[in-house]
């Protein structure tokens, strides 16, 4: 039973994760209809800015309490993180907007592999430890073990969720987007500015991405310039599952996946007999990916949307 | 017309004379024209796929490790060493000649394509990548740690002492003297690869005009009209999807015998993106665009490996040849696709472009 709880608690840490970068996927999906391959990179990008500077403030003013230093660093990997998903989407896919759907595909790969490699120069291959300034005591619940950590991130990723049901749905920049994703051309024609909010969708996706990044970084205690792509691609999946373009689906899919994983990774062994260990974890979410696609395309909260031919 | 077969021929003895030139400068130099052939092959094979069918497919590496494990576990001692069954049957362990080797990579590497295929192509292009990068993921996994409890592919150590391959009792891998002239094994894998990749490029040719390919490219340039024109477009893509993986596992089974040695650390998702920048980089849907994409990106780190040295003292050691080929790779593939969305060598076009598309 303390295992079930454990894993339950893990699975939604990790769920939470993949909730926040999910849905950057999801509203950039929802508005453009393209897979922002560079998400996950992004977020690797916002993690090691957040090192890099908890780096040099811990040298350079050490008094700092690490509350502190977790949200000034939080903060400009935010707008480190903004700037260059802002300058992705300039760059590589604007100018794309009406070629073939397989070639801002092919320029959203180039610019991943591209910030891996910009990454690996910056900040060298090396596995980096993620400090930990938070206090690491853990709670127990009912035998299972929870950190401030883990705690900080459910409730970050709770209040993200919030500010974004209400930025999409009560503000007047959640309406042009919505406007956007239902029909770009009209909504420009009713005086919305689509350039400007698809900029807007991606700066929002980098900050939920580069907060994510940090929260992986710092329960995992590691980062390094390959963090960002599995997180990425599964988050993708979560979205997929979930239904993409929505962003409850997201949430959804995210906390479903992260329960998923983390449940499987406990039981694999066990069940099986020792024929598939935890090392199979990956697996999972493809699993997940192929079936839900295979069965129900749209998602669990997806509407059916008909292929644009 | 008697101009153009004169160019055909020097062209023919050009290729045939070149490895004797290289093998001159050092073995190594035939072995970068080795691997170059091998890459067109795969990027000819994917060609297939992404080039006529228009699916993007990101797990290609996959069939490529299909072919080369099956050759791998198949011309090893590896089976016999580890399961007593195999060891009472086959003691010497199979060891299996060309003609049997590449029929069946053929068709174990076509099961696998369309046994992909059958669950994903309902969906369209941009999930259909990820699908597909999930699944070359998986098959990766899979070699990693299928070392236990059955020790399949000896995990990440990899499969080692594969036979070479042998043709008519002639051993590719020695040393041969004829006429007095005498040819290296690489050389003599390079002919081989040559051979096949001829084959691969005139079953291609062969492909793209008949009844087919033209069904493919209707269906890459429209899938809904292609339908209505009376194509069963489910069954071309799976066909296109177990060709396009044939050429791949050919290719896998030649790899795994030419380097003796196969580890899942040669079928990273880094190396679908190099078949596909090929592809992409060369002209989707050329044959000669994606043979000029092949032999620039499987050259290119080794030029590369001149150029790196300087400036890896200059830039500390944060600038390797691998960093700098992956680099590169990033950049030609985005740039290629802002300036020329067509490839470096595009198909001429006839009648519609793709670009009218929205």
């Amino acid at each position: 039973m303390d295992i079930l709880l454990q894993q339950i608690i893990n699975g939604l840490v990790l769920g939470s994760m993949y909730a926040l970068i999910a849905l950057g996927y999801t509203m950039v999906y929802g508005i453009i209809q393209l897979i922002n391959f560079a998400h996950g990179e992004v977020l690797m990008v916002g993690a090691l800015t957040a090192w890099s500077c908890i780096g040099f403030m811990q040298s350079a003013m050490p008094w700092a309490p690490g509350w502190l230093m977790l949200l000034i660093a939080t903060i400009i990997a935010c707008v480190v993180a903004a700037a260059l998903n802002y300058a992705i989407e300039k760059i590589a896919y604007k100018p794309l907007r009406n070629s073939p759907r397989l070639a801002p595909l092919i320029t959203a790969i180039g610019m991943s592999l591209m910030l891996q490699t910009l990454a690996m120069i910056v900040w060298k291959p090396n596995y980096k430890p993620f400090p930990t300034l938070l206090p690491s005591t853990p709670f127990q619940i009912g035998g299972a073990v929870i950190t401030v950590t883990q705690v900080l991130i459910l409730a970050v990723t709770a209040i993200s969720l919030i500010a974004m049901v209400y930025l999409v749905n009560y503000t007047r920049l959640g309406r042009a987007m919505r406007a956007t994703a239902e029909n770009p051309r009209v909504a420009a024609l009713m005086g919305v500015k689509p350039d400007m909010v698809i900029s807007a969708t991606f700066i929002i996706g980098a900050v939920l991405a580069a907060i994510a990044g940090i929260m992986y970084a710092s329960n995992y205690g590691t980062a390094q310039h390959t963090m960002g792509f599995l997180p990425g691609l599964k988050a993708f999946t979560a979205a997929v599952f979930g239904g993409i373009g929505n962003l409850a689906g997201a949430v959804v899919g995210g906390v479903l996946l992260g329960l998923i994983e983390a449940i499987g990774a406990g039981y694999i062994g066990p069940l099986t007999g020792g024929v598939l260990g935890s090392n199979y974890v990956d697996i999972f979410a493809f699993i997940v990916l192929i079936i839900v696609l295979t069965l129900r395309p749209s998602g669990l909260l997806g509407e059916r949307v008909a292929d644009r031919a | 017309m008697k101009n153009n077969k004169l160019q055909w021929i020097i062209g023919g003895i050009a290729l045939l004379v070149l490895p004797l030139i290289l093998q001159s400068f050092g073995n190594a130099w035939v072995r970068i024209a080795d691997l170059a052939l091998l890459y067109v092959m795969l990027a000819l094979g994917l060609n297939i796929v992404v080039g006529y069918a228009g699916l993007l497919d990101l797990g290609y590496v996959a069939f490529y490790a299909v072919g080369a494990y099956m050759f791998g576990l198949l011309a090893s001692p590896h089976l016999t060493d580890n399961f007593a069954w195999f060891a009472s049957n086959f003691p010497e362990g199979l060891h299996m000649s060309l003609w049997m080797v590449i029929p069946v990579a053929l068709l174990l590497a076509a099961t696998a394509g369309v046994l992909l295929g059958i669950p994903v192509l309902k969906l369209r292009g941009d999930y259909l990548a990820i699908v597909t990068l999930g699944f070359g993921e998986i098959i990766r996994i899979f070699m990693n740690n299928l070392d236990h409890p059955v020790n399949v592919t000896n995990g990440p150590k990899g499969i080692g002492m594969i036979d070479s391959v042998q043709i008519f009792g002639f051993d590719l891998a020695k040393r041969h003297d004829i006429l007095g002239i005498s040819f290296n094994s690489v050389t003599l894998y390079y002919y081989l690869f040559l051979v096949l990749v001829i084959l691969t490029i005139i079953i291609c040719y062969r492909l793209q005009d008949s009844r087919i390919g033209r069904a493919w490219m209707a269906i890459r340039e429209d899938d809904i009209a292609a339908k209505a024109m009376g194509i069963n477009t489910r069954n071309m893509k799976l066909l296109a999807f177990g060709m396009g993986a044939s050429f791949g596992g050919v290719a896998g089974a030649m790899f795994s015998a030419f380097q003796g040695f196969v580890s899942p650390e040669s079928f990273s998702l880094m190396e679908s993106v190099m078949i596909v920048s090929m592809v992409v980089l060369g002209g989707i849907g050329h044959i000669p665009g994606v043979i000029l994409g092949a032999l620039l990106l499987s050259a290119l780190p080794d030029v590369l490996r001149y150029v790196a040295g300087p400036l890896q003292a200059m830039t500390d050691g944060r600038l390797d040849a691998a960093i700098l080929r992956q680099f590169l790779i990033a950049l030609a593939m985005i740039v290629v696709m802002l300036l020329r969305p067509r490839g470096l060598w595009p198909a001429p076009e006839h009648g519609k472009s793709l670009s009218q598309k929205s």
